[in-house]
Order: structure tokens, then sequence, then C-alpha cells
């Protein structure tokens, strides 16, 4: 853990303009030379519902939300306040301030809005604070909010009042502000937030001991997504077409690639449902387009049949599945790794897919180009997996990591000139779909070309594209078609750096394997460790298929044990490395967790310490399943 | 060099151009109607002046869609249902292309009516053949969307209790600014029909009455047929929607009572495609997206242009 690092932690209901808010306290913080995290809980409603953001802000790059938090600043429950209406906003034994005082540190701030709370309604308030020597600050906030403008201002007045109690400067703030709104709205909410910071200046003793930590960045930041990282890694390889269907939380990438795409002279189309958007898709790339689609498990569950197309017709083709806790509708805004198996396995047959998850919003730029490069050499389809909370979590990131060249280029797709001199058959048929061909790829040509006619079916097709069950026919086309993955290995192999993250000690005991967004608790958790002496160090996968074998035999061979750490009920993980790898399922046992929440590196640490020494249960909602045998 | 110089050639392109030299599977009964679609399709195209390689044929499954087997230009052979986003998303990616959608009366007003009733709604400008035998051919002989009430197989052994799908009502409701009936057994109108549909500016919905000689061997072969547009007894304006509707309506009646009518049914020559329409609201570049991909001098734009946003 950070030592010197704020985490700062506003509640209230969805409306309330938690969100908002916080976006603009994370970008103060970044702009003051800060680096930020990130974490937001929300439910799946429009108004009402209880709802709240972290920000962990440190002089030190922060790559997860850290454990529990130091501020809370709380707007009340206005949506249990809605009396006078039928409809009933939330649930009314849910409320900002009493939900979300579990994880506040001992010694840790509540601003709370005394114009809607009354804290003798809270369960055991006092008694609680004072066991953890909180601080606590009652403002009413609503009153400022209404005397200088309007009641909704209330989380203007809060990030005032919390900034007077940690030694914030207001300057990056008010920028914002400035930047976001104009007019009479910008005056009242400046009168708001100074108002609300002189308030408590004069009222408390502000003394607090906690402020905001003093840093400098060593290059520019960013504050970004995992859902930007895809869409500009998309973009900067040329993909100009998508198509999709609303769905949280792919919505995120939906909603940036629509915008950015119109201003840019691309085409996104919005269409009926989610077997329309894979097959649209498809049809763009068929034509020439470099494209995209994408969605959440029970959309993606639609795709499944244009996916197994694509691979059938060699259709190059980006997927994003954004995962949340499923099955079915599941808990939409929650997250959850459990869509592994339906990504690699879903769609009838024998599957030529790529799958990257990426791990933080670089590493999602960087794959998606890398999805996006191979899908269009080896003209397969490529999934980017990652999650809800990768696709909603915001942190700062150095831009220079997105200071690279666009790479439009269509892989192997011809030129007319070439086509000219690509093989035909005697009655001048273009040959598409090749037996024996370099790195099993067999170049394509695109509808409009000169000499290139073929036929692209989802039946088995001789090398011009026509149907066909001739058996030797089908079996060269079937081994081409899969051993374009040991090719694409190959070239992953080839790169300079994996897309792999390794941590921790050398000579360590126990190694913690895990995969996509859930790498950030684990570094942190390993890394935590590591400086403790713990003999633990840890591996992040990114590369799912074709599965990096020898990477990881390397690394679980390293080891006396291995933990595997998902968010998963099944340990889908383990189950394709053990798959993958048909051995070591002594040495092997998982750490998973299905409750809708990310790991924090707290948790991640018990259990292993649990592993290293023996011990009971963890104490956290997580669960421990041992190794085969044991 | 060239590297990318599709289409709107005017030159004069034989029929037989379109037939491929090898042989395809033989997945088509004979006597089968689907042969009528073929030659009238072949018609229309070489009486447009055609390039095989500026056709885009894309197919669902069923009988129906082996037409790419038989047809010689690109083609996309692809999944149930499905011929209709992809083959305008092709169009809209390519406009250049000439888009054609095949399929069967299962295939688009079954498992595709999603994408039927949006496709026409959007106004894409592409052409769409439903092939009608009222019956499943290839999964033999169950009922399908417009197979009669009553019609009887080895999974509706007591008849089928659901009223037909109304194609042409169908159409018209979702938005098809083209509409129109023809049927095997009248390969001028037919060929003549694709020609109008292939040339009309937006969704063209060509119903095409095709017999199974297989499976639905009870089904009227259509003949006699009557043309609207030639008969005396028929007089509607196919450019007023609400006439257009009262006449497919009695046409759709009359083909289960045993009176079999083709002919133009409605055309919206005003409508603008969806293209147009995105175009003016700066959602759709002028330029066929492919032909930057070739382009050296295109400057693509980059990502960290958008971070300022960000920082």
């Amino acid at each position: 853990m950070t030592t010197d690092e704020l985490i700062w932690r506003i509640s209230g209901g969805s409306g309330d303009g938690v969100d908002s808010t916080s976006q603009n306290f994370t970008k103060a913080l970044m702009r003051s030379g800060l680096h930020v995290f990130t974490h937001r809980h929300y439910p799946s409603r429009i108004r009402g519902g209880h709802t709240y953001v972290e920000v962990r802000a440190s002089a030190e790059p922060v790559a997860s939300r850290g454990d529990g938090f130091n501020v809370l600043l709380t707007l009340g429950d206005s949506f249990a306040r809605n009396t006078d209406e039928d409809a009933v906003y939330g649930n009314e034994a849910i409320k900002p301030l009493s939900e979300n005082l579990d994880e506040l540190r001992d010694g840790g701030i509540i601003v709370f809005d005394s114009g809607q709370v009354d804290i003798e309604e809270v369960p055991n308030f006092e008694e609680r604070a004072e066991e953890h020597d909180w601080q606590v600050f009652p403002v009413d906030l609503r009153g400022i909010a209404k005397e200088h403008g309007r009641e909704i201002m209330r989380n203007t007045a809060g990030v005032g009042a919390t900034a007077a109690l940690i030694d914030m400067d207001l300057d990056p703030v008010e920028d914002l502000m400035a930047e976001a709104m104009s007019g009479d709205i910008l005056e009242a909410n400046l009168d708001v937030l100074e108002d609300a910071h002189d308030h408590v200046t004069e009222e408390f003793d502000t003394d607090t001991g906690l402020s905001v930590p003093q840093g400098e960045h060593d290059e520019e930041q960013v504050l970004l997504s995992g859902s930007h990282g895809i869409s500009y890694g998309a973009i900067d390889e040329g993909c100009r077409f998508i198509s999709g269907y609303p769905m949280t939380p792919w919505t995120d990438v939906f909603t940036i690639m629509s915008q950015e795409l119109e201003e840019m002279g691309g085409i996104a189309e919005q269409v009926e449902d989610e077997i329309a958007a894979a097959a649209a898709a498809i049809g763009a790339s068929h034509a020439g387009a470099k494209a995209m689609s994408g969605s959440s498990g029970g959309g993606f569950a639609l795709m499944s049949e244009p996916l197994g197309l694509a691979e059938m017709t060699e259709t190059p083709l980006v997927l994003v599945e954004s995962m949340r806790a499923g099955p079915s509708t599941g808990m939409p805004t929650k997250t959850e790794q459990a869509d592994l198996e339906h990504v690699l396995y879903t769609s009838q047959g024998d599957h030529s897919r790529l799958a990257f998850a990426p791990g933080d919003p670089v590493e999602a730029y960087e794959q998606t180009r890398k999805a996006f490069e191979l899908a269009w050499k080896y003209q397969m389809p490529a999934i980017v997996i990652y999650d809800s909370k990768l696709a909603g979590e915001y942190r700062s990131v150095p831009k220079s990591a997105f200071d690279q060249e666009p790479n439009p280029d269509l892989g192997s797709t011809l030129t007319e000139d070439e086509l000219a001199d690509a093989p035909h058959d005697d009655t001048g048929r273009f040959q598409r779909f090749q037996h024996d061909v370099e790195d099993d790829v067999s170049p394509r040509s695109l509808p409009g070309q000169e000499n290139g006619r073929f036929l692209a079916t989802g039946n088995e097709h001789w090398p011009n594209g026509q149907i066909a069950e001739d058996t030797t026919n089908r079996v060269n086309q079937v081994d081409r078609r899969l051993g374009k993955l040991s090719s694409v290995r190959d070239d992953l192999n080839a790169m300079e750096e994996s897309f792999q993250s390794h941590w921790g000690t050398e000579d360590a005991e126990i190694g913690v394997l895990t995969w996509g967004s859930t790498q950030d608790s684990v570094e942190e958790a390993v890394e935590n460790l590591a400086a403790t002496g713990r003999p633990v160090a840890g591996l992040g996968v990114s590369e799912i298929a074709p599965f990096p074998e020898a990477e990881i035999v390397e690394f679980v061979e390293s080891v006396d044990e291995v933990m595997i750490v998902e968010m998963n009920a099944s340990a889908q993980f383990r189950g394709l490395l053990q798959k993958e790898l048909g051995a070591y399922g002594q040495k092997i046992s998982s750490l998973l967790k299905y409750n809708g929440e990310p790991f924090r590196a707290g948790e991640i640490e018990e259990a292993i310490e649990i592993e290293l020494n023996g011990g009971g249960e963890p104490t956290a909602q997580v669960t421990l399943r041992p190794a085969t045998g044991d | 060099m060239t590297a990318f110089n599709a289409t709107g050639s005017e030159s004069d392109v034989e029929r037989d151009e379109y037939t491929p030299e090898i042989e395809p599977q033989a997945t088509w009964c004979p006597g089968c109607g689907d042969f009528a679609v073929l030659k009238a399709l072949k018609g229309a195209l070489a009486e447009l002046g055609k390039d095989p390689e500026e056709i885009l044929l894309v197919s669902g499954i069923g009988c129906s869609s082996k037409i790419n087997s038989y047809f010689d230009s690109y083609g996309f052979h692809s999944i149930h249902g499905r011929p209709l986003p992809i083959a305008r998303s092709a169009n809209l990616a390519n406009p250049d292309l000439e888009v054609v959608a095949a399929g069967g009366d299962g295939d688009g007003y079954g498992i595709g009516g999603n994408h039927f009733t949006h496709s026409a709604r959007e106004n894409h400008d592409m052409t769409y053949i439903v092939f009608n035998n009222e019956v499943f051919g290839l999964t033999k002989g169950q009922s399908s969307p417009t197979s009669p009430k009553g019609h009887t197989s080895k999974t509706q052994k007591k008849g089928v209790a659901k009223d037909p799908v109304r194609p042409l009502s169908l159409g018209l409701s979702a938005g098809a600014s083209y509409i129109a009936r023809t049927a095997a057994v009248n390969p001028r109108q037919a060929q003549d029909i694709l020609v109008e549909a292939i040339q009309h500016d937006g969704f063209s919905h060509v119903d095409f009455l095709t017999q199974c000689p297989t499976w639905n061997k009870d089904a009227r072969q259509y003949v006699p047929y009557v043309d609207v547009q030639d008969s005396e007894d028929y007089d509607f304006d196919i450019t007023d929607r609400g006439e257009a509707f009262e006449m497919m309506y009695e046409t759709e009646n009359a083909l289960y009572e045993g009176t079999v009518l083709t002919g133009r049914y409605y055309r919206d020559e005003e409508r603008r495609t969806y293209r147009e329409e995105k175009q003016m609201r700066g959602e759709m570049p002028d330029d066929p997206l492919v032909e930057r991909y070739f382009d050296e001098d295109y400057e693509w734009e980059r990502s960290y242009d958008l971070l300022d946003r960000h920082a």
C-alpha cells in the first residue's frame, strides 16, 4: 500500500451527479501532478439506487483501486426522499452514508449533507465513529447549494467542503468547471464551491492530518478508461466501420467509436440486434473496410453464428466482448470474468479465432491494435475480451503511449495488379482458398476487383470458393484454417516483448497467475508482499488464444505452487490452462471472486498468506479452491 | 498501378458471363422454380450491362441461397436469415458495388424477419429477391411462413394452424421503396421487374413466386397468372401508398384462393436512400470507404490527436 495516498469516495443516488463530479475531481488531481485511478460502483437504473465512485490519488503510479478509502463525501439520500411520487427510487434501506462506512479507514474523514441526513437514523453511527476514530463533518450542502444556485449543485458544495479538509487547491477544479460550463451557471457553481470551502474553514478545525499528496509527473498524463484504449487502438489501425447494439458495458466502446467515426468520415451503424451487428461487420470487412463489432455476454451469445461464419469464410474482423456478471442478464453493471469459455468455445465446429485480454488502458490500446493487425494478416476473427471493471475505470496513463503511427494496412489483401498474377484455376477463377500457402494464409480479393471473383460461403469449399464435401479438400482446408493459429503464435513469440506481465521476486515459492483486468490487483498484491520479503511472483496473461504455452510453462515450473486468481466461480482460466498444458494439476489452486466486485489487493495478499503459512478461511467474500487431489 | 478500380462499366455483357464454367453441385431439382429466378437475374443484369465483378450477390441458407453456386460474380453465401445485414453494410462500405440479396421465404420472412423489416425501413440502396415457394425445401418440406393455413408435413401433421405472412404488405409497412411480385412462370415480366428493382435507388423488394416440385406438389404452380399492370380489372396508383396497400392486400388474399396476381405494387422515387439520409446528417463519407485503404495519399487520423480532451 502506498502510504502517501488519498482515496476519496463520493456516494449518492444515480442522478445526483456522482459521476460527473468525480470525473472533474479526478482530473483536477491529475492536473495537480498526481497519478489517479477511479473505481465506479453503480446500479442498473436511471434514477435512484446507490452509487459511488472511488478516486485514488498518489505521487506514485497507481494501477488499482487500493484497499479501503480515507475520505467519504456523501450527498445524502435523495432517492429515498421522492415520497410525493408513486414510484420508489431505489432501496430505502440502502443509504449513501450508512452503506459506505465499512471500508472507511481508521482516522478517515466523513463529510455528509446535514441538510438531508439525520445522523440519528444511521445505526450505531456514534459508536462506530468513535471506534474507528473517524472525523465527522456535518455540512448543509443542500442549503449552501440552494442559497447560491439550485439544490442539484450540492455535489459542487461537497467538493468545496472536502477540499478544505484535505488542503486541496481549488484552482484546477475551477478551471475544469470553466471548461465545462459558462455564464450564470458557472458563476453559481463557483460561488457554491467557494462558499462551502469557506464555511468549512470557518466552522471546523480543518487540521485533519490528511491532505492531498504532492506530486509531479515525469511526462504528460491523460485520464482514460479501458474502453478508450480499445477504441483508440481500433482507430489507429484504420477501423472505420462499427456496428453494434447497445448493451452495458459494451456501450462504452460503441459510443466512443460512433462519435469519433462520424467525425472522421467513418461509418457507425446501430442495428436491429447483435446478430445483425456482427453480420454487418462481416459485410463491411468483406467489402474491404476495417470493421469491428462487439457486445457483452448476452449480446455476444447472438453473435455466435456470424462468428463461425467469419471463421469459415476467413473474413477478418474484430469483436469486443465486454463482460459483466452473468449468466443471462446477470448483474448488468457488475463485473465478472466468466465469459472466457463463452468467447473461446461458442459456435459450432473447430475454431480459428484469436483472443486478447488486456489488463489496463494502454494494454487495451496495444492489444486491440495487435488484434486488428493479426485479424487482417491471417483473415480470422479476433476477440478483445475485457470486463465492466476495465471498461469503466479511469486512470492516468502517459500520453506518449499513444503517440504511434496509424496502420491502415489491409494485411493479406491483394491489389488488382497482384491479383492478375495470383493463382487462378483453368476456368479462370481466382483461387481464394488455396491449400498449401505460406503461414497457411491464402491472400484474398475484394468485391469489385478485376480477376478476383470468388464465392465466400459458410459451407466447406474448394480453393475457388465453391461448396465442396470432398474429403481430401476438407482435411486440407481445416488444417490450413487451424494451422494459421501456430503462425500467429510464432508472430507473437517473435515480438520484442510479450503482452504478458511479470512481477515479484526471483526464486519465488508461490506464483500468482491471472488474466485480463484482474492483473492490476494481483500486481499490487504481489509487489506489496515482495516488499515485505515474501517469496511471491506474479504473471498476468493477456494472450488467450493462441495460448502462450511456453511462457506459462516456464512460469509454472519456476515456482512450487501456483494460485490462479480470477473473477468467476468455475475457475475458467484454470480450466483453459489445464486443457492446454494437460499437467501441473497438483500444484495449481484457485482464488475466486464472483460477488460482482473486483478484487482488492488485500484480499489476494491474505489468500497468499494462507497458502504460504496455512490458516483458516479468507475473511473476504472470496473462495479458495485447492489443487487437484488436495 | 491499379489497386482498386471497381465499377461503373457500361460494357455489353452477355448473359453467359454470369454462368460459372465449373459445374455447380446439383442442388436444385428438375423443374425447380429457382432456375427461373436465376435466368431472370442473369437477363436483367446483362440488360443493364453489369460487369460480373461489380456485383455482390449475398444469399442466406436454403435451396434459394444456392443461387451463388449457379451464378458467377462476387458472392457471399452466408447463414440462415442473415444475408441482409451483410449485404447492406457491404453496400455502405463500397456503394459502387451492385448489391443483390437473395433468400427463401423461410430465410427472409421467418428467421430473417427482423432484418427484412429493418433493412426496408432504412431504405438501403439494394435489391432483395425472395424466392417464395411456400415451403422449406432443403430440410424436406416443413411449412414456411408463407405456407397456406392447413399445409401438412412431417412436422405439421394436422396442418399448420397459422395464417401465412403477407410479404408485400409487410415490405410496404416496413418501408421498402420498391415492391413487386413476379412468378417463375412469367420470365419476361420477371426480368423486367428485376431490371427496375436493380435500377431503383432504395430498397427494392421482389417477392418471386417459385414452385417446389418435390415438397410442395399441392402448391398451385401460379398458372394462370394475371399481370395487374396489363389487366383492366386492376387500376391503382403505384406511387400512392394507400392504393398500393389495398392492392397488395387483395393480391395476398387472392393467392390462397387460387388467383395469382403479379406485377409492380409500389414505387417511391422521392424517398432518400439510407446512405443519402446519413450523408445529409454528416454521418456518411462521400467516398467509398474501401478506396482509402489503397490510397497512399490518404491522411489517416490518429487517436493521439483526440487526447487533449482527456488531459
